[in-house]
């Protein structure tokens, strides 16, 4: 799973793809896992970054960080 | 870089909520690298804002309405062009297209350049018949099926699942979900613009506009994708950003290249949700109102043109700035009562007089 190459992020979280011409604002964790997103990183090492960083439940964790890939996906910022 | 001089007629003054290209393509060229240009305005109406901007046209001159025939206005621009020596004309309505195709050989002749789609080119790419022309140059288009009255409306319905987009000759196009819907459009649009009327199937998924050059010779000189981001009441886009999609600039190569087509043009497009495919919807045998975001984006289309017409050698041009944006704004301007007096009176204002050496 890999974030579009036409997907530029902001350091203030405004998103644009280039391909679309759509544009999104996220807060500051939606743009962590965007960046891990470009980075490659997995669902699973996105998933332990995120229990590191943040006092939540695992199953919290993963329902949420499901839920934002799930509307990148929707958005068609994740490569097919 | 020495620039060259150069006195260049354009028409599409109208900088208004219903804008012409004019005015982007006079600022394209006043902002070229290699051309150093007088513009002389045509205007077919008084109060067309273009007349009044500052730092746009030197010269305005009234022209003829298309209506009143090509002699007529290939006679007043034998006058135009006995005052200011043209160079080059650039048109920017499609309704003037016909008279300016027809006397193209006569302008020549005169020594004053054009660089337009021939003939065949315009007639093709005419509403009516985009099927034709998708099925002869084998691009894309949804289905589509022309009707003159209610009859054949009906008839024609019962082919289509709904919904169906209903676009009248000219301008305009709604969405009808239902047979009487559809009715209805269709008397709203046959009593403004006449018939026929175009029914075209539905395609769900995102619409994107481009403005592309050829050269006459099947090359693609350059061509700006972009996504309009703000639609008004009317349908006008009010602001939009350019976007980097090859798919869509794939299908202007397309376009180009088997048409062979001459000067600017717009294609609307569509993109399927479901599948991806993009669909050509329409084409504008002019550039489009929002031209000048391709200059600011790299390719200064009308530049291009003008130079492609005088015959010099123009590399084609790939690469352009995607996310940058355009938005429009009203302004009121204040003016004089002189120059709507002059131009009213006369017919020709002089905005910057030719200085003699």
């Amino acid at each position: 799973m890999k974030l579009k190459k036409s997907v530029a992020i902001s350091e203030n979280g405004f998103v644009f793809n280039a391909s679309r011409g759509d544009s999104f604002s996220t807060n500051p964790t939606g743009t962590q896992i965007l960046n891990w997103l470009r980075e490659g990183q997995t669902d699973t090492e996105m998933k332990a970054l995120l229990l590191e960083k943040y006092e939540i439940d695992e199953a919290t964790c993963e329902k949420d960080l499901y839920d934002f890939i799930k509307m990148l996906n929707q958005q068609n910022l994740i490569e097919a | 870089m020495k620039k060259i001089p150069l006195t260049i007629a354009v028409t599409g003054l109208n900088n208004s909520d219903n804008p012409g290209p004019g005015i982007p393509v006079i600022r394209s060229l006043r902002e070229s690298r290699h051309l150093a240009v007088r513009i002389i305005g045509l205007s077919y109406e008084n109060l067309e804002p273009g007349v009044y901007m500052d730092g746009m046209v030197d010269m305005v001159y009234a022209i003829p309405y298309p209506s009143l025939g090509h002699e007529t206005l290939l006679s007043r621009l034998a006058y135009i062009h006995e005052q200011e020596q043209l160079d080059l004309i650039i048109p920017n309505f499609d309704a003037e297209l016909f008279s300016f195709i027809k006397i193209s050989d006569r302008l020549t002749r005169m020594g004053i350049r054009t660089l337009l789609p021939t003939q065949e080119q315009f007639d093709a790419r005419l509403k009516g018949k985009l099927v034709e022309f998708g099925e002869r140059f084998h691009i894309d288009v949804p289905k589509s099926l022309t009707v003159f009255n209610t009859d054949e409306l009906a008839q024609a319905l019962s082919e289509f699942s709904y919904p169906v987009v209903v676009k009248g000759k000219f301008y305009e196009a709604y969405v009808a979900q239902t047979a009487e819907q559809a009715h209805g459009y269709f008397h709203k649009l046959a009593t403004k613009w006449g018939t026929p009327i175009i029914l075209q199937q539905f395609i769900k998924g995102q619409e994107y506009n481009i403005t592309a050059l050829g050269d006459g010779k099947g090359r693609l000189m350059g061509a700006v994708a972009m996504r309009k981001t703000y639609i008004t009441a009317t349908g006008k886009g009010w602001a939009g950003v350019s976007i980097d999609d090859e798919n869509l600039l794939d299908m202007a190569r397309e376009v180009v290249t088997q048409t062979r087509w001459g000067g600017g043009l717009e294609l609307e497009l569509m993109k399927e949700d479901s599948s991806g495919n993009v669909y050509l919807i329409e084409i504008n045998p002019r550039f489009p109102a929002w031209v000048y975001l391709a200059t600011a984006c790299g390719q200064n289309h009308p530049e291009m043109l003008v130079r492609l017409a005088l015959g010099q050698d123009v590399d084609p041009q790939q690469d352009y700035e995607a996310g940058k944006m355009f938005v429009r704004y009203s302004w009121d301007m204040i003016c004089d009562l002189s120059r709507f007096q002059e131009i009213a009176t006369t017919g020709e204002v002089a905005i910057r007089p030719l200085e003699l050496a």
